[in-house]
């Protein structure tokens, strides 16, 4: 199916590339139409959950725990409200009060609505914070420690590589729950317990195992020819590694990010045992918000949306190194 | 331009022992190739010149000063790799650039711009200087990497198996251009390969290395005609020498398994030994000296390789154009008796 008017492999002759076969017709195309269906419907039942997540986030108290369940609904901000407030029940007097002010924000409108007076922030923000900070850093730390690393494993003759790299390996075998404990007395000793430094300083290092793996996996790959050339063209490990290793790496750098970043962002045992008040990140006390009188399924639901919008931020702004990331390896070169 | 002088290098693998004792000195300008098959230690001797690679026992020597505790950057060397080696990530422009760019140097951008344009000139890759090197083809790929090399005047160029991945028409015009670049730069060249026929037509010198041992050092025509073991001697040549085992009978010398006799053209021959003879030196002649059967017959154009069969012994024979004879056939041939090799029977030059 070559579109030469030459022989092929005749001198001069232009390299063609064959048209596949398979890739003509309508046949395929149906197939594929199909491929696109099946894979939206199963997108959408693994979605159900994260989209009645959503939907919760936006109703009413009674909406959210009626059965059977409310498809359609009027969208309300009252989560969100009691999310971000501390609440307390109004006398009859004090709404009246209330009433005739006209400076209401939203959130004290809805608390009134309900009954309730808002006597202050709730600590979701500061908590959501914390998540940030404390994600943000220890995957900052733990990838740069494991780009190092991994160059260092890949290319120099270490003397029992395999043995460290086996242990930098078993950092990981041990699960949370188990450690938790004398992590927990090993903190509290060292002042590290409810710090950020402390939940840092952990995260980086549960990080540090797998990043290690990860990133040496891409640094493998990447020929050693590259940084030779730049060696003998004048240039020192160092300015070799920075000028030609790591912009060969950025896939590898980005799908570690995105792993390390989920990893400390959803961490939940160790933060629950380890951090109180000061530290407490998101995810021990979203299942926390307990409103007064009943759980406040919409304040939870609204919590956890906005939990999961930044991770869905970095995975998109780094989706396109992602998807070349995990398919790594899969695709054999030429 | 320098002259590089390497004093008994060994470098071990582990228990492989990749160079032993290696010493050998490539003068100012001249074009060096080592030759050996693969695993022979070439390219791990290049990586011990460019400082790629350390030692463990030896010098590195250029221009009476010695190297070994040189980083690469330091030595001054311009290294083309047999593959991947462009900065995928760059234009061929900045490819080029790259070495001229180093810390080291801090050439000005306007001289950059000028060698760069000049290097791409002289390898006819000037169209392609905007273009990412991921969209080059081989031989295109291959320019750039020599370009890389001559875009600055280092004291010596390595080349590993540069044109090894070219198909053979590329590779022969590139063989060219290398050779002419190489004599007009005067620039000193240690090239690696594992294809007697770039040996041959590029060298000044070759170097023939096997197991990690230097077997000969010597001009190409020193390496054919005078091949310090049949191992060198196999290597270099197309087709491949005859070789065949024989004994020593008083003044005559009888090639095992066949009714060859030939006299012993040397006083100091073992009893046991094996001749050698070049296919383009069995000539057939009416009247010559030995008989055979024509068992195969390869016409190649511009000559043929015919295969006579005597007694267990085949020969091969090359012979210009094209020859009026049939497989099967009984032929009369001659050896030119001066250009007999001998050698003992662990394959040494007698």
């Amino acid at each position: 199916m070559t579109a030469a008017t030459q022989a092929p492999g005749a001198p001069g002759s232009p390299v063609v590339i064959s048209t596949r076969v398979d890739k003509v017709g309508t046949r395929p195309k149906v197939i594929g139409a199909i491929r696109a269906v099946i894979a939206i419907i199963i997108a959408f039942i693994m979605l159900i959950p994260v989209i009645w997540m959503a939907m919760t986030a936006f109703k009413s108290r009674p909406e959210a725990v009626s059965a059977p369940p409310v498809v359609f609904f009027t969208p309300t901000l009252e989560g969100f409200a009691s999310l971000l407030t501390q609440r307390r029940q109004a006398t009859t007097a004090e709404i009246a009060a209330e009433l005739e002010r006209t400076d209401l924000n939203w959130m004290e409108q809805i608390a009134l609505s309900r009954g309730q007076l808002v006597i202050g922030q709730s600590a979701f923000l500061r908590q959501l914070l914390n998540s940030v900070v404390i994600t943000g850093l220890s995957t900052f730390f733990s990838v740069t420690f494991a780009v190092l690393s991994a160059y260092a494993f890949s290319r120099f003759s270490i003397p029992g590589k395999d043995d460290l790299l086996f242990f930098i390996l078993s950092q990981r075998m041990l699960p949370a729950v188990v450690v938790t404990i004398p992590i927990f007395l090993m903190y509290r000793t060292l002042g590290l317990h409810d710090t950020h430094v402390g939940m840092i300083l952990l995260y980086t290092a549960f990080n540090l195992s797998f990043a290690v793996w990860l990133l040496k996996g891409f640094i493998d790959e990447i020929p050693r020819e590259y940084e030779e050339a730049a060696l003998v063209d004048g240039y020192t490990r160092l300015q070799a590694f920075r000028k030609i290793v790591l912009p060969q790496a950025a896939t590898g750098i980005a799908a570690t990010t995105v792993f390390s970043a989920i990893f400390s962002w959803n961490e939940y045992a160790f933060a629950l045992m380890l951090t109180s008040d000061l530290a407490r990140t998101a995810p021990p006390s979203i299942p926390l918000v307990l409103g007064v009188g009943g759980i406040e399924w919409a304040a939870i639901a609204a919590g956890s949306l906005a939990f999961l919008i930044p991770a869905v931020i970095l995975t998109f702004v780094l989706r396109k190194h992602l998807l070349r990331g995990v398919t790594f390896g899969a695709i054999r070169k030429g | 331009m320098s002259n590089i002088r390497l004093e008994n290098i060994t470098r071990r693998f582990g228990e492989i022992v990749a160079l032993d004792d290696v010493s050998l000195t490539v003068q100012d300008g001249e074009f060096f190739v080592l030759l050996g098959p693969t695993g022979a230690g070439k390219t791990t001797t290049l990586r011990v010149i460019a400082g790629l690679e350390k030692q463990n026992a030896g010098h590195v020597i250029f221009d009476a000063h010695s190297m070994d505790d040189a980083q690469p950057a330091d030595r001054d060397v311009a290294f083309v790799f047999q593959q991947y080696s462009l900065y995928p990530n760059m234009s061929v422009y900045d490819n080029l650039a790259f070495p001229l760019r180093s810390p080291l140097r801090k050439t000005p951008e306007a001289e950059i711009k000028q060698r760069v344009t000049d290097a791409a000139e002289k390898l006819r890759i000037n169209h392609l200087l905007e273009r990412k090197t991921a969209r080059l083809s081989g031989g295109e790929m291959q320019r750039v990497s020599i370009g890389r090399a001559i875009v600055r005047s280092p004291r010596v160029f390595l080349m590993d198996e540069p044109l090894s991945n070219l198909d053979a028409k590329l590779r022969e015009s590139l063989r060219v251009e290398l050779k002419h670049i190489q004599k007009v730069q005067h620039s000193t060249t240690v090239f690696v390969t594992h294809d007697q026929i770039e040996a041959l037509t590029m060298a000044d010198r070759i170097g023939v290395l096997d197991r990690g041992k230097l077997l000969q050092v010597g001009t190409p025509q020193d390496i054919y005609d005078r091949p310090a073991t049949t191992f060198v001697a196999q290597l270099v040549g197309t087709p491949r020498i005859n070789l065949l085992r024989t004994a020593r009978n008083n003044g005559a010398l009888n090639i095992s398994h066949s009714d060859l006799t030939l006299s012993a053209g040397h006083e100091n021959l073992p009893n046991d030994l094996l001749l050698g003879v070049r296919p383009e030196d069995v000539r057939l002649v009416n009247d010559g000296q030995f008989e055979g059967v024509i068992t195969l017959i390869e016409p190649l154009g511009v000559e043929t390789i015919v295969h006579i069969r005597n007694g267990e012994q085949t020969l091969l024979s090359t012979i210009a154009g094209n020859v009026q004879v049939r497989i099967g056939e009984a032929v009369r041939f001659n050896v030119v008796p001066d250009r007999i090799h001998y050698f003992d029977i662990d394959g040494k030059r007698i």
